[in-house]
Parts: structure tokens; C-alpha cells; sequence
């Protein structure tokens, strides 16, 4: 079995609204596997983004103990978790988050500028196909170009893990596979740890690993014994 | 470059407009700092420069006759450096190719040295021969007034004798920067001029061999003036001195003076206003755009962007806006303070200006405008900085409205949506809407503050010259005469009317206060020169008794019914004790004012007077003029009507100045504001707006909530900046109130319309600008948009 990339224990995060507390997250113990693809699937308000929030050091939790690798992001400073989103994490968001008064290229620079060990913006561009579009601004581009811009942002620090929220979410099917391909083509070629929140059901037949959600706790940890590669899959 | 500085210079140049409003009223601050600076530095060390190389005395003394042999006297006194004996004395001179007489002013030169004290600078030509009586220099913008060359001549009635002078040289002098004749309140170079003649010849002009009537005293460095004053005047006593005085009471400094502490006020009271203004629009714009860019904030985090990182990213866009700011001020500042530099070089007879504007006035002015934006753009960036990546993610919480007894209110006035929309929205966000009109209301006030001036100064004028002063001339003797010369001036040609004035020249004493003033006697009803209050009311100077101007009576801490002890320096030299008869609230000067019966009876003398008040009839100007060149007594003639309008022409070229700078302030800060809080409106609004349009609402509709916030919030501002500009009107008459003048607050219901008028249609005109983008307006872009 691979190494244990992610550890929780315990993970709870609270809203306290004042009135009333809610609980996004219950309790979560969960260990995710370098190299491998996850898919956290449950429906909205089930805690995966608030998890995925956490894992990305986002947010810190209520309650329980995260670590990457060695590294303990329980109780990190400000400063700690910024340092290792710019060193280790790269995200990818539903609404592809481009800064709209940038290029493509630029977008990506954006994380090229602060990252340790990034690939050129070009070559990261072109590992999700925009090699001839990177001079466009977002309002250039369509939705599914965008989130390959996003994508290759996210991607080119050379992450050792891809957190993606709902990637596909804005998309219409045949340009959100296109976009599932190019997360696969990543994690294949480049093993990088990659944890897919979803609730199209669908996607979870291209994972190694899918993990249900139901009301700020796991209810199931199914592994893929066949994966589908995204052009067979469709919804 | 990085992508994140792409960024900023993108959002830079997509808020230029915004970014130049913004920079413009943050220009103004810095260029007035710099002009005021600039301006004060540059007098003040040219004034300095100047009295330094050119000995600048430190006291000066008038004297009726003293002998030569009491110099050594003088120069012992302690603390003496230098003493310069003079020979002056007033003519009328008879100007070729003028019809009006002037009036000159003689000195002595001294004949076989240059003078040690107030040295005349050389402009053109060559001091005169000694040997040679009837060679004069005259100061040099006297001579330009009149087309003077070295080699032309004029004649001068000096005592009776006329005499024809040739003027060999022209000359500037420490001592004569600001040129003002006797009785004129504005410097008029045709009409009165220096005139230095050699000391032979005065001395036989004024019967003054051996003896001199003039005296100026350097006085060491870092003493004090007032010990050699007290010695001085003991000495001159017996020989009728006036009175000593320092450079406060000099007239040429105390009128530079004057404008040196302007300026300094200026520098100490404007820019910081601007700077405010600026950092309030700062901060506002700036926070709007970290509300816009929540989402690119979370991102920069997500990505890895420290906090300071993306602190600094706001903080850098508010120095683009300074810089810009700065940049505009410094290019206008350095051309303003040049310019204004020229014109004072005219209005004050300096043979050079020192000007410089140092490079730590620049420093300090760009880095107050760098400062203020910062600070300005400080919450909003600490805000940017402080959110955290995964909240900023996440769309804000739509703001918390909540209802009140003022819904109800609405709900019974029966209100129409949009017009709920619009105070629900003012109501929400209290600090801004009460910020933005405190934005506006500022630009009110600095209309007001300026208008105010011109009814101020009219007010003075028409006090002064029309109900005051209402002679058309004044025939000034060199000494006092018999009251009876009254019927002679009457049978000179023109004159309608002839009415007589005495001044006297005292130092009023009360406990440990004194002011050395010119007391005034006339007799009961007189009607061409009146004391006049300022309500207007006719005051008249009981006998037995002095009427004092309540600025005078403030000096000396006294009221009416007290009794002030009255030295007078002319005549026996007596002191007398005098009832306070009554106060005078009076903008012009510090008045002193007796009955001239009951003056000349306790100098125990038949009446005299020192002036004659006349009216003329204009056509026979040119005989008049005749005939006084030839009258022995008469030292000059003031025409008052000239004196008015040369006042007034420049009392309102300044004011047109004046008005048009501060009304442009006030146009640049409206529109800074409005049009800022308009697009920040529009950019909070663009979905509600553009959702109300898919309803159907129509354009006029839509606008009206936009348009009709603004001008609400400007129509709040109005009462509050009456207010304000009212406060600020009473603070400057307060900080301009000197012993020349005193500023009345004068705010007509005029002044707060145009003020109003003014800010009204800059702000709709800005607003309008902004509505246009409503017409632009893509609907189903902006529903489709992600809040």
C-alpha cells in the first residue's frame, strides 16, 4: 500500500451562529494515499468542502488533529499554512477563480511568482492544452478553457497535492470530461495526490478511492478495484 | 515583472478615473503646500537677504529738529551699533505731462560716504554730486510709474521754494519694499515717490543745516529693541521726537509681515483639509474594491500569498493614487509658486527674490499625500489582509437590513420602492453616507469661505471710502496751520467744500498697556470725514473726552467710562488723563478720535488743523492742481478718488482670483466624492439595478435610485456646510485680524446659495457621468455574473 500522504483524527468544525451550533464537520478520521485520485462525494452541506478547506490549510479545525505527511497543521500559525499552501498545495475551484484583469500566462505567474520549484507558466498551459491561448484574458475564454487556466495555475508550483472543489460544477458535460482528462493526465504523469469534491455520482468511476459524506461525517470509503477513464464516463 | 504588480497596474488603469479624482484633490493640497511654503520661504529670505546686505535699520525716530551733536549721544546708547542721522521732509511735485500733483518723499544723502544704515540699492544711473543741489535719485518704481529716465526732471515745491530737479539714478531701498503715500491705502507709484537729494540740499530745502529730523538705529543682534527706544526717546525729547518704533511698526515691513503670516496660515490650515479629503476617498474606494475582489483575495491566500503580501497589494494600489497625486501637485505647485513669486516680486519692490523651493518642502508635501492615502487605504488593506482565504471564498452575507420605526414611517408615507430602496440604503450604512456628506459639505464650506471675503471686503470698502471718508481729496500741510487756512482752501479753485482735521500722533497709556496710535480731532458734524460704526451709526467724539475703536480698546483692556492717560508726541509734548467716552467697532486701523475744540484747548492753542477735507468739482481739476503747486504749507494732496479705486480694482482682481482657485477646489473635491460614491454605488448595485430593469422598471426609473441617492446625500451636505464654511469664515476673520485691518464676518444668504448652487451641479453633473453606465448596463451578464 502507498505511504499515507493525509491523517485526521477527530476533525470537527463548528459554526456557532450564536442561536445555534452547527456542525459541518463531526468527528472525521480519515488517511488519504500518495499518488492516488479521491473522490469525496455526499450531497451540499454534507462537509467536504469545510474538510477540504481544512486539508488545503484554509481553515483551521474546532477540533481533531490534521497532518501532511510529518507535518502537523492542527494548530499552525497564519504564516505556517501559508507557507505550506505555497509550497505543497495547489487549488482548483468551481468557479475557476482567474483574477479577471490577467492573462492566462499571467494567472499562472501568479503562482510561478511565489512558488519554490514551479515549471515554466507556458509549459503548465500547455499540459492542459491552452499553449496557444495564454495571451487571453478570462472574459476571453470559455467556461471550460477558464478552469484549464485554473487547472494549470493550480499545477504548475509542481503540488504534491491537487485539491479541487466541484471542478467541473460550471460545466457542461462534454467540457467538464475534457477537464476530468487533464486531472487524470496530472495525477498519472506527475503522481500528484489529487482529491476530487464532487456531487455528480458520476465521477467517482475515475477514482482510486471515493469517500461518501453525509452530514459532517464519513459514511463509506469505497476503493475503485477498475477505474473509467473520463471520455467513458458522461452524465 | 511579477503578475500580481500586472495586477495592480491593470486595476490602476481600469480605476483611472476614479484613481484622478482621487489624485487631483490630493494634487491641490500638495501644490498649496507647496505655493504657501514656497511662497513664505522665498519672501522671508529675500526679505532677510535684502535688510542684511542693505543695513536694514532696527528703530526708526521722526524728530521736529535735533542737532547734529546729539548723534554721539544716540550711538552710546547701549546696545547701539549704528546710527544714520536724515534730513526728511514731504513736496508736491509738479510732474511734466501730469495734470494731478504728487506727492514725494525727501531724504538726505549723505554727502561724502555711502549711508551706513538703509542703503539705497543702485538700479540705474548715479547717486547725485554732492556739490550739485539740484540732483536727485528717486526709487525705481516710481520712476517706471512715470516714464522717468536719469536725465529727466520734475520740480518739487520744497517749503515754498519750487525748485526743478534732475533725476541722475534710480534706486530700491530696504526701507520702501512696500511703497504706500500718505493716507492712500494702496501703493500707487504715480503718485508718490522716494526722493533722496544730497544732504546740502535738503538741509537748505527744510532748514535743517547742522541738524537732522530723521533718525535710523542698528540695534545689536539678539537685543531688544525696547531699552534703545526708551533712551532714544528720552534723548529726542526736547527736541520733539515722535516717538521711537521698531520694525513691527515700520510700514513697508509691517505690511510684509503681514503677508508672511498669511501665508504661513495658509500652509498651516489648507492642505491638511485636502489631505483628509483624499484619504476619506481613498479609504472609501478602496474598500469597495476588497468587497469586489473578495474571491481574488481568497485566491492570492489559497495560492500562497501571505497576508503582508496581499496588504501590500492594496496598499500599493492607494500609492499609485498618491503618487499620481503627488506628481500633479509637484508640477503644479512648482509652476503656481513660481508664478506667484513674479507677482509678488511686482507688488513688493525687491531688486531680487530668492526663490527656492527647498527638497525637503517637496519631500515632506509628497510624503503628508503619501501618508494620508495610506492611511486612508489602511483599514480597508489590514481588512484584506485579515480575511481569511476560506471565508473570503465564499460569497459575503447579503448586508443585514432590519426593520425600524422609520420603515413604518415609510410605509405610512406611502413611499415608492425605489425611494424605500434609497433611504434604506443611506440608513444602512450610516458612516458612509454621514462621510460622504461631510466630503460634500467640506466642498460648500470652501466656497463660502472664500466668498465671504468679497462681501467682507466690500463691507470694509463702503464703510471706509463711501461712508467714512467721503472727501475727494485731502490737502496735507507739512506742519499743523490755523484752522483759518480752512477759508483759503475754500476759495481754491474747485473746491465745493472744505471741512478741517487734525491728527496727532500719541501713546495711549492704560496700567502697563500702551499703543502709540494717531488721534484723530474733528469738529461735531463734520460730514466729509465721519467716524462711523459698523452698524453704520454716525458716532461723534464728545468734548471732554476720546472715542476709542473697540480693537484699540481690547489692546489697551479698557472700557468705556474709563480714564486712559494720552502722551502726545507732537505740539508741548503733554500728557493728558482722558475719559473713554465710548467704543467703536471699526474693520479699518486703530481710530482714536476727539473733538478738535476740545483738543486744541488743552494744548492751549487757537484751533489748528493738519488736513483739509474737500470736495471738488472735477472740471476744474487742472486749476486746482495749479494752484496748489504754488501754495508754500501744502505738502500734498490725496486724491481719495483714485486712492478708492485703485483699491477696489485690486481688491477684486484678487477676489476673482480668490474665488475662481477656491471654487475650483470645490468643484475638483465634489466630483472626487460624488462621482467616487456614485460608481461605488453603481458596482454595489449593478445586480439589484439591472434585476429591477428585468422587471420592467425603465431607465428613468432605475437612474432615480442612483441619481436620487447622490443628491440626497448632497442635499444633506448643504446645512452642514453652511455651517462649516460659516465656522471657517469666523476663524480666518479672527486669524487676518491685524492692526491694519479686521476681516467682519459678512455672510449674506447669497453666499450659501452659490456655494450650494455650485456643489449641487458638480455633484449631479458627476452623478450623471456615472448614470450613463446604466444605460451600458448588460443585463443578463450581470445576473449571470457570481456575486
Amino acid at each position: 500500500m502507498a505511504d499515507i500522504i493525509f491523517k485526521t483524527q477527530g476533525v470537527t468544525k463548528v459554526y456557532d451562529t450564536g442561536e445555534l451550533k452547527v456542525y459541518a464537520l463531526d468527528g472525521v478520521d480519515l488517511e488519504l494515499f500518495k499518488g492516488e485520485l479521491t473522490v469525496l462525494l455526499g450531497p451540499s452541506g454534507s462537509g467536504k468542502s469545510t474538510l477540504l478547506n481544512i486539508l488545503g490549510g484554509l481553515d483551521h479545525a474546532t477540533d481533531g488533529r490534521v497532518w501532511f505527511d510529518d507535518l502537523e497543521l492542527t494548530d499552525m500559525s497564519d504564516r505556517g499554512l501559508t507557507r505550506y499552501r505555497r509550497d505543497h498545495v495547489g487549488f482548483v475551484f468551481q468557479f475557476y477563480n482567474l483574477v479577471p484583469s490577467l492573462t492566462a500566462r499571467e494567472n499562472v505567474q501568479l503562482v510561478t511568482d511565489v512558488a519554490p520549484h514551479p515549471m515554466p507558466a507556458e509549459e503548465a498551459l500547455d499540459l492542459v492544452g491552452l499553449g496557444k491561448r495564454m495571451d487571453h484574458f478570462p472574459s476571453e475564454m470559455s467556461g471550460g478553457e477558464q478552469q484549464r487556466v485554473a487547472i494549470a495555475r493550480a499545477i504548475a508550483k509542481r503540488p504534491q497535492i491537487l485539491l479541487c472543489d466541484e471542478p467541473t460544477g460550471a460545466l457542461d458535460s462534454t467540457t467538464g470530461v475534457q477537464v476530468l482528462e487533464v486531472l487524470r493526465d496530472i495525477n498519472e504523469r506527475f503522481g500528484t495526490t489529487t482529491v476530487v469534491i464532487t456531487h455528480n455520482a458520476e465521477i467517482q468511476r475515475m477514482a482510486h478511492r471515493v469517500i461518501f459524506f453525509q452530514d459532517g461525517k464519513i459514511s463509506e470509503t469505497r476503493i475503485n478495484a477498475e477505474r473509467l477513464a473520463p471520455s467513458e464516463i458522461a452524465w | 515583472m511579477q503578475a500580481i504588480d500586472k495586477k495592480l497596474l491593470r486595476d490602476f488603469r481600469r480605476l483611472w478615473m476614479q484613481a484622478i479624482a482621487i489624485a487631483l484633490v490630493l494634487a491641490c493640497g500638495v501644490a498649496i503646500l507647496l505655493t504657501s511654503v514656497g511662497m513664505y520661504s522665498a519672501l522671508s529670505e529675500t526679505r532677510t537677504a535684502y535688510y542684511e546686505r542693505n543695513r536694514f535699520a532696527d528703530v526708526f525716530v521722526h524728530t521736529t529738529r535735533a542737532p547734529e551733536s546729539l548723534l554721539p549721544e544716540i550711538a552710546r546708547i547701549d546696545g547701539v551699533l549704528n546710527v544714520e542721522a536724515r534730513i526728511s521732509g514731504d513736496a508736491i511735485l509738479d510732474i511734466p505731462g501730469r495734470v494731478k500733483t504728487a506727492v514725494g518723499r525727501v531724504l538726505s544723502y549723505p554727502e561724502d560716504r555711502e549711508p551706513v544704515l538703509n542703503v539705497p540699492l543702485l538700479v540705474q544711473g548715479r547717486f547725485p554730486n554732492p556739490m550739485v543741489t539740484d540732483e536727485v535719485v528717486v526709487n525705481a518704481p516710481f520712476a517706471e510709474a512715470n516714464g522717468f529716465e536719469p536725465g529727466d526732471s520734475f520740480s518739487a515745491n520744497l517749503r515754498g521754494q519750487k525748485r526743478e530737479l534732475t533725476i541722475v539714478g534710480t534706486v530700491l531701498s530696504p526701507e520702501f519694499v512696500y511703497t504706500i503715500g500718505p493716507g492712500a491705502l494702496m501703493p500707487d507709484n504715480t503718485s508718490f515717490g522716494i526722493i533722496w537729494m544730497s544732504e546740502r540740499a535738503a538741509a537748505a530745502a527744510f532748514d535743517m543745516t547742522g541738524a537732522f529730523n530723521d533718525v535710523a538705529i542698528a540695534v545689536a543682534a539678539g537685543l531688544p529693541t525696547a531699552p534703545v527706544i526708551d533712551a532714544v526717546d528720552d534723548l529726542l525729547e526736547p527736541y520733539g521726537g515722535f516717538g521711537a518704533y521698531d520694525r513691527t511698526t515700520q510700514q513697508s515691513d509691517a505690511f510684509l509681515d503681514a503677508e508672511i503670516s498669511q501665508l504661513k496660515g495658509m500652509a498651516a490650515i489648507l492642505p491638511p483639509i485636502f489631505f483628509g479629503i483624499a484619504g476619506f476617498l481613498v479609504s472609501m474606494v478602496l474598500s469597495r474594491i476588497i468587497a469586489l475582489e473578495r474571491s481574488e483575495i481568497g485566491l492570492l491566500k489559497a495560492i500562497g500569498y501571505s497576508n503582508t503580501e496581499v496588504c501590500l497589494h492594496y496598499l500599493m494600489l492607494a500609492g499609485l493614487i498618491a503618487l499620481a497625486g503627488v506628481l500633479l501637485g509637484w508640477g503644479a505647485g512648482t509652476v503656481l509658486a513660481r508664478s506667484m513669486a513674479n507677482q509678488y516680486a511686482q507688488f513688493f519692490n525687491f531688486p531680487f527674490v530668492i526663490f527656492r523651493v527647498s527638497y525637503w518642502v517637496y519631500a515632506a508635501a509628497g510624503l503628508a499625500g503619501l501618508a494620508t492615502t495610506s492611511l486612508g487605504a489602511a483599514h480597508s488593506a489590514l481588512q484584506a489582509a485579515r480575511l481569511a482565504p476560506a471565508i473570503a471564498m465564499q460569497p459575503p452575507a447579503p448586508p443585514r437590513f432590519k426593520r425600524s420605526f422609520i420603515d413604518e414611517m415609510m410605509a405610512r408615507l406611502r413611499l415608492t420602492q425605489p425611494t424605500i430602496m434609497i433611504l434604506r440604503s443611506l440608513l444602512r450604512w450610516p458612516l458612509r453616507s454621514f462621510l460622504t456628506s461631510l466630503g460634500l459639505a467640506l466642498a460648500v464650506a470652501s466656497v463660502i469661505a472664500s466668498i465671504f471675503i468679497n462681501d467682507a471686503l466690500n463691507e470694509i470698502v463702503d464703510l471706509a471710502f463711501y461712508q467714512t471718508n467721503r472727501q475727494d481729496a485731502m490737502l496735507i500741510f507739512s506742519d499743523d496751520v490755523l484752522e483759518t487756512t480752512l477759508e483759503e482752501a475754500r476759495t481754491l479753485p474747485g473746491v465745493l467744500q472744505a471741512e478741517s482735521q487734525q491728527f496727532h500722533t500719541a501713546i495711549l497709556h492704560k496700567g502697563h498697556l500702551s499703543k502709540r496710535v494717531a488721534v484723530e480731532a474733528r469738529r461735531p458734524g463734520t460730514d466729509l470725514s465721519r467716524v462711523i460704526d459698523a452698524s453704520g451709526r454716525l458716532m461723534t467724539a464728545p468734548p471732554g473726552g476720546i472715542l476709542l475703536s473697540i480693537r484699540l480698546a481690547d489692546q489697551l483692556d479698557v472700557q468705556a467710562g474709563d480714564v486712559i492717560e494720552a502722551e502726545f508726541l507732537s505740539g508741548r509734548r503733554e500728557a493728558f488723563d482722558l475719559v473713554v467716552t465710548g467704543l467703536v467697532e471699526q474693520h479699518f486701523g486703530l481710530g482714536a478720535y476727539m473733538d478738535l475744540a476740545f483738543l486744541n484747548a488743552l494744548f492751549r492753542q487757537a484751533p489748528q488743523l493738519t488736513t483739509v477735507n474737500v470736495t471738488l468739482d472735477e472740471h476744474q481739476t487742472e486749476a486746482l492742481h495749479k494752484a496748489i503747486k504754488e501754495l508754500p504749507e501744502l505738502s500734498g494732496l490725496i486724491e481719495m478718488t483714485e486712492n478708492r479705486q485703485s483699491f477696489q480694482d485690486t481688491i477684486d482682481q484678487n477676489v476673482t482670483v480668490m474665488n475662481t482657485i477656491y471654487i475650483v477646489i470645490a468643484v475638483l473635491i465634489t466630483v472626487g466624492v460624488t462621482y467616487n460614491a456614485a460608481r461605488i454605488q453603481l458596482s454595489e448595485r449593478a445586480r439589484e439595478l439591472a434585476s429591477l430593469r428585468i422587471l420592467g422598471f425603465d431607465r428613468g426609473e432605475v437612474s432615480y435610485i442612483l441619481v436620487g441617492e447622490m443628491m440626497l446625500i448632497a442635499l444633506i451636505a448643504q446645512p452642514f456646510g453652511w455651517l462649516i464654511g460659516a465656522w471657517i469664515a469666523r476663524t480666518m476673520t479672527n486669524a487676518f485680524t491685524s492692526d491694519v485691518y479686521a476681516i467682519p464676518l459678512v455672510l449674506q444668504p447669497a453666499t450659501f446659495t452659490s456655494a450650494s448652487l455650485v456643489v449641487l451641479t458638480a455633484s449631479f453633473v458627476s452623478v450623471m457621468i456615472v448614470r450613463r453606465r446604466l444605460d451600458r448596463l448588460n443585463l443578463v451578464a450581470v445576473m449571470k455574473t457570481r456575486e
